[in-house]
């Protein structure tokens, strides 16, 4: 049995410890707002947060994140009010929407250490997310506008 | 206000739902002719709109959601007319049925830029009908006329007394009115919702991770499955040796199916560990040898003589002889792939005598009868759920992955998902053409293109796709072979525009804007180089040839105000701009691009001008025209797709990388204020990029580039 804590609770999970997350998210516990895209740590629409760090989680093995922190796309808020979530409604960000659970995780760990980005702190952190619907422009204005939401609310 | 005779048109229908409420139903012109065979009392109008006695309003939406906002965009058009609140409005996915035939791709499909276009006059007037239907009823009730009544909201008002009956209230008594003789449309100034950027009715379910795609479907007892096809195009199974894959922990089954290798397992990742356990033999065929430079030969060696006709004005050879100037090009575009970000799959759940299936697919009936065909069930068995589409770009029209995923549940006996790997999607999808044109022009001594001389070498998709297209002996041109080539506006007295079909083997099909995405590249840019050669502008060139095209003129005039055209660049940077009229819409695009002294190819800026007509949702025309910039830019700069011993080398997006946010340049997006019929909005952003980009690319150091992707160090 491997322990995950994933959205402040902890699963017990019979499965191969070198199953990646991915998959024990998608397929153990029907998390399945992380997605699949390529297997291989180069489109980004697994990205979760482990311990507030992005991670790719079709790479990452379950045995890797015992005892670590994990929160996906359904753990971001209860209601979709994290000021990323906000924006991307304002900014009309998706469209086919599937690689946008794992842009907008990778922007939430961004905005967390970074509240107010650049363009080159956006650039850095968002390079590795593919979207091909070529949401990218609406995406960077999405991040500057959720920054901004963060700063009234502080 | 305009006002529509429906007396010869009769396509519309009203009825009691059980319960009380009023069913619209409406056929579409293509769906009408192919149900006139049927006999009379068959004739059933589905139900398109439903106004339960709760007040629910109810649109079957005939098209699926891939990203191109047709969830909102569809409610729009009936809301308009309906004079319902949007956000209120209910969705069901159609299911398949001839009443959801496209009227202009003639079968049940989303794809071709066609959602608005077809739905606009149908889903208005159904609207409008509805709407006088449900004051008639108020009237009635009240014993006043019509006249004094109005729709607001949901309610009809008596404009007087202030009275007010809910729709829902309404919904059985409007049942039994006649359907108006004649419909009464808004007018467009008084429009609540078209024209006016609306939210997305998707977005919400899109940042929380709850909107359910395919690959995201869960029933009881589910199996997930993979495919293992043979690697070589056209390669059959030899044998297998599955005794280390079925000692994977979790695996299930392994079958020797469709001519390749399933294997079931309780999840993903075991059925992957399964897949990369088995020992496979293959009989590679035929195309075992086939590489990327003998398709270039074929395609080469064809166009060396003239082939079937797609265009003839004039006398070209005469004119060819009389010119003052020739110029001549070879253009090439690579093989390209979809890439949807979601892999494909199916979930199929087959019982005895019934069958459900979940998938993101664009052609729900295609997708039924493929079943249909694999199980034996009949059609009406089979359940088709529509998810979301996790992207479609023509990869979803087809449904080789539906057909496996109904073999394989076949044989499990258990419910199954089948889900392609990203490598799998690399190496087996059916690509966009690769396309290679030989271009002849001869200018006159004022440098005026007096003839034109083009020969096409490209496989054919409807070949495959729908071959009664091409003529009972399928020779006829593939329209999507020839598109933006065959048809390109400009005014030249001598044109001939011949194809060859060539078919190397690999296989292809339908790609966001498909002939217009290569054929647009050739034309615009190789009329660039006519400008160039006249000694002129390209822009003004464009534009002398242009005379008699008003809408084109308008688009390419708009770009380049917008971009500043003629204005001074940096040096290193340069300016280029293309025009092409695809799915009745008109794009211009100008680009900016700036070249490093080792080569490499910035794009800066995108300045796009489109005329689609009549305009429902202007920001996700906006989104639209964005995407379909990057879409081409992929295109333009990454790749290609290359063949080597049959297979396509390329797997996963280290080799095959998609365009990225830092590699994005500033898009602006402008849209002609205009009343035309609405064009298509998904895919005419995409031909002008490459030969605007390519174009500028020559502005900026001099050299042209004839082959996609844009690679300055084989310039």
């Amino acid at each position: 049995m491997i322990e995950i804590n994933v959205n402040g609770q902890i699963h017990a999970l019979d499965i191969a410890a070198d199953t990646p997350l991915l998959w024990a998210l998608r397929d153990n516990l029907g998390l399945t707002g992380t997605k699949y895209g390529c297997g291989m740590s180069l489109c980004g629409a697994c990205i979760v947060h482990v311990d507030g760090e992005p991670m790719r989680s079709c790479v990452t093995p379950v045995s890797s994140v015992v005892s670590k922190k994990i929160k996906t796309i359904e753990g971001l808020s209860t209601d979709s009010s994290h000021p990323l979530q906000q924006a991307w409604i304002a900014e009309e960000v998706p469209q086919c929407g599937y690689c946008q659970s794992g842009q907008i995780m990778t922007a939430a760990a961004l905005l967390a250490k970074s509240p107010t980005p650049s363009d080159a702190d956006i650039d850095s952190a968002m390079n590795g997310n593919l979207c091909r619907c070529g949401t990218y422009s609406r995406i960077r204005k999405a991040i500057h506008r959720a920054a901004e939401i963060m700063r009234s609310k502080a | 206000m305009n006002a529509i005779d429906t007396r010869r048109r009769q396509f519309l229908k009203a009825s009691v739902a059980v319960g009380g409420g009023l069913v619209i139903g409406f056929v579409m012109p293509t769906a009408r002719q192919a149900m006139a065979s049927e006999p009379k009392d068959n004739f059933a109008p589905n139900a398109w709109i439903r106004i339960a006695k709760d007040d629910t309003v109810t649109l079957i939406v005939a098209k699926v959601e891939m990203g191109q906002g047709v969830y909102t965009s569809l409610p729009m058009l009936l809301a308009e007319e309906l004079e319902v609140d949007l956000t209120k409005i209910h969705l069901e996915d159609a299911p398949p049925g001839k009443e959801y035939i496209d009227p202009i791709l003639k079968f049940q499909a989303t794809g071709g830029s066609t959602s608005v276009r077809s739905s606009w006059k149908p889903l208005s007037e159904a609207g409008a009908a509805t709407r006088m239907m449900l004051i008639a009823a108020a009237a009635e009730t009240w014993k006043v006329k019509p006249a004094d009544c109005r729709a607001e909201n949901g309610m009809v008002i008596h404009k007087t007394s202030n009275r007010s009956l809910s729709y829902g209230q309404l919904a059985e008594s409007a049942a039994r009115q006649p359907i108006p003789k004649k419909i009464v449309l808004k007018d467009a100034k008084n429009y609540n919702y078209i024209g006016k950027p609306v939210a997305r009715r998707d977005s919400p379910a899109k940042v929380n991770g709850s909107a359910l795609y395919g690959i995201d479907i869960k029933i009881p007892g589910l199996l997930t499955a993979m495919f293992v096809p043979c690697p070589v195009f056209g390669g059959k199974l030899k044998s297998v040796d599955d005794s280390a894959a079925k000692a994977v922990k979790g695996v299930k089954h392994v079958f020797q199916v469709e001519n390749g290798v399933a294997v079931v397992a309780d999840g993903f990742w075991s059925a992957k560990q399964g897949r990369e356990a088995l020992k496979v033999q293959w009989d590679e065929g035929a195309l075992a040898q086939l590489d990327s430079a003998a398709i270039e030969r074929q395609f080469e060696q064809a166009t060396t003589q003239i082939g079937n006709i797609a265009r003839k004005e004039g006398d070209v050879v005469t004119a060819l002889g009389k010119a003052a100037k020739t110029v001549e090009a070879v253009y090439h575009a690579p093989y390209a792939p979809h890439c949807t970000m979601e892999p494909l799959n199916c979930t199929v759940d087959l019982r005895a005598d019934h069958c459900d299936i979940w998938v993101g697919t664009q052609v729900p009936a295609m997708a039924q009868e493929a079943v249909a065909k694999v199980t034996g069930l009949p059609n009406e068995k089979i359940k088709v759920h529509i998810t979301y589409l996790g992207g479609g770009f023509g990869r979803r029209l087809e449904v080789d992955f539906i057909t496996q995923a109904a073999a394989i549940a076949k044989l499990a006996g258990a419910p199954v998902k089948l889900i392609w790997t990203r490598e799998d999607d690399m190496r087996h999808d059916v690509y966009r053409p690769a396309s290679f044109t030989k271009l002849r022009a001869g200018l006159d001594a004022k440098g005026h293109t007096t003839v034109w001389e083009q020969h096409i070498a490209c496989p054919s998709i409807f070949k495959r796709y729908m071959p009664a297209l091409l003529g009972e002996e399928g020779k006829k041109v593939d329209p999507s072979s020839v598109e933006a080539a065959a048809d390109h506006p400009y005014a030249i007295p001598n044109v001939r525009v011949d194809y060859h079909v060539t078919d190397p083997g690999v296989p292809v099909g339908f790609w966001r804007s498909v002939g217009n995405s290569q054929n647009g590249f050739f034309t615009e840019s190789f009329i660039d180089e006519l400008a160039h050669a006249a000694g002129q502008d390209p822009l003004k060139y464009r534009l002398q040839l242009l005379a008699k095209q008003a809408r084109i003129r308008g688009v390419l005039e708009l770009a380049a105000t917008k971009a500043g055209w003629g204005e001074p660049l940096p040096k290193g940077t340069g300016r280029g701009i293309a025009a092409v009229f695809s799915f009745a819409s008109y794009a211009a695009e100008v680009a900016e691009v700036e070249v490093s002294a080792n080569g490499e190819i910035n794009v800066k800026r995108v300045v796009c001008a489109i005329d689609c007509g009549s305009i429902v949702n202007p920001d996700t025309i906006k989104a639209q025209v964005e995407g379909a910039v990057i879409f081409a830019l992929t295109a333009a700069l990454k790749g290609p797709i290359t063949i080597k011993n049959g297979q396509v080398e390329q797997s996963n997006f280290h080799d095959y990388p998609l365009l990225s946010l830092v590699e994005t340049p500033k898009i602006e997006v402008y849209i002609v204020d205009s009343h035309e019929a609405p064009g298509g909005v998904g895919e005419p952003g995409v031909p002008p990029l490459a030969p605007a980009v390519a174009n500028a690319i020559f502005a900026a150091t001099g050299k042209r580039l004839r082959r996609m992707p844009f690679d300055l160090s084989t310039a």
